[in-house]
């Protein structure tokens, strides 16, 4: 698997959740993601892009276009510092919420992505990749 | 204070070439190069050493607000704000600076060896004086940040967010951009008072304009529908894109509770047949 590209764009406010989407469509437009693609992966990265700052108190997004022998795709890691998520299993439950949302937003972005993977423990922070294939 | 020796200004020169290698080696290993093409880490710091250089040579002394480092200054700031629009971090972007710290400490130990008293003060100074220049690359880093960050801000706000009568008793809000929390809540008040003041019936939200629905949005528009029914009002919501749609089902959305059309002419006829009006060709 080659990376064609990469790079990281800091998430630390509310308004850096509109520049990580803004930067998500762009790369997905240069992968040749369809609408549909393009669209779905831009709306997990809002979600996620959003915990990040509401509940890991800001961090980074890390993006790389991969090529994996001729089928490309666009990779995105979502990384706090923050307090972690104590319990895995509930966070992934549709509809729960710590806060005052609709608790859907990680377990959406993980049905919108292709691959998903949640690394994270109570005191080390929150790390979420997704990856999306055009 | 003790100045910079001239001393220190020979080490540099000698070293020059083996110092800028070790120096962007650091800089590579710790992924301070990222993006950056490989000629342009070369000029700028070859570009930083020689202002550094022309510095001390001119006795510009240890505070970098003197006018001898305006050079220096300016670019710096030119660095800063260039990898503040390529993504760097704040931190990233002084690495540039503090990573001359160790080939350019190892080059004054092997030109000081004989004299320990110099290389201390030399060192102090030194390494002062680069403290100075990185506190200065974050600051103006931050400051770049904030002036984009302040624009967007305005920019969000500065939509304007229309409430338009399409008949006696139909209103339609036309969302165009990002619906971030500070301007759905402006967008729902205006609503609401604009139901008030015309006694509409029927409000259509037509979100042809949001490109993206995430949860969000979503809780908004519920909230906002809510309110509307608690006045005694119906809602449709147009503009449900396909791609949208999809989406929203991924999501997990429910909206069942609320009435959807994929545009603003089809939301316009439901609210026209539920008022009773009946359009015919004459
Ligand atoms: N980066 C994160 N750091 C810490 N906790 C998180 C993070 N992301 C999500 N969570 C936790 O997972 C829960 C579910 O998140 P999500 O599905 O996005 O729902 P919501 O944002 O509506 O609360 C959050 O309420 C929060 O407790
Ligand atoms: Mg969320």
């Amino acid at each position: 698997m080659n990376v064609r590209s990469s790079g990281t764009q800091p998430i630390r406010v509310e308004q850096d959740v509109v520049l990580a989407r803004q930067t998500a469509r762009k790369l997905a437009t240069e992968c040749g993601m369809r609408l549909v693609d393009l669209t779905k992966m831009v709306t997990a990265v809002s979600e996620l892009a959003r915990n990040t700052v509401v509940y890991g108190g800001g961090g980074d997004m890390d993006w790389e276009i991969i090529d994996d022998f001729g089928r490309i795709g666009l990779r995105l890691v979502f990384r706090d510092e923050g307090p972690g998520i104590p319990d895995i299993k509930l966070a992934l439950t549709d509809g729960w919420t710590s806060g005052g949302g609709l608790g859907l937003g990680l377990t959406g972005a993980r049905r919108l992505v292709d691959e998903f993977e949640l690394d994270t423990a109570p005191g080390e922070g929150t790390r979420i990749t997704v990856t999306r294939w055009t | 204070m003790a100045a910079l020796q001239d001393g220190t200004l020979d080490a540099i020169k000698n070293q020059q070439s083996k110092l800028l290698g070790d120096w962007i080696g650091a800089l590579e290993a710790n992924g301070a190069t990222r993006n950056l093409k490989e000629q342009d880490v070369q000029q700028q710091t070859a570009e930083f050493l020689r202002l550094i250089l022309d510095g001390i040579r001119n006795d510009s002394g240890n505070n970098i607000a003197a006018p001898g480092w305006a050079d220096t200054r300016r670019f710096l700031e030119g660095l800063s704000n260039s990898r503040a629009l390529l993504g760097y971090d704040s931190h990233q972007t002084a690495y540039f600076i503090f990573a001359l710290k160790g080939p350019l400490f190892t080059v004054l130990q092997d030109y000081y060896r004989d004299q320990p008293a110099s290389l201390a003060e030399q060192l102090l100074s030194v390494s002062e004086l680069l403290d100075s220049f990185a506190m200065h690359t974050i600051r103006t880093y931050q400051k770049t940040r904030e002036a984009v960050i302040k624009r967007q801000q305005e920019e969000l706000l500065e939509l304007s967010t229309p409430v338009v009568k399409l008949w006696d008793g139909v209103l339609a809000l036309p969302m165009i951009g990002t619906l971030d929390s500070q301007r759905s809540q402006v967008v729902m008040e205006s609503l609401l008072q604009r139901i008030v003041d015309t006694g509409s019936e029927i409000a259509i939200i037509d979100i042809t304009g949001v490109p993206t629905v995430d949860t969000l949005v979503a809780q908004h528009l519920l909230k906002t529908v809510t309110a509307i029914r608690l006045m005694g009002a119906d809602c449709i919501i147009s503009g449900v894109r396909p791609q949208i749609a999809q989406t929203i089902v991924h999501l997990g959305l429910d909206l069942g509770g609320l009435v959807t059309k994929a545009n603003l002419s089809d939301a316009l006829k439901l609210a026209l047949t539920r008022l009773g009006i009946s359009l015919a060709k004459v």
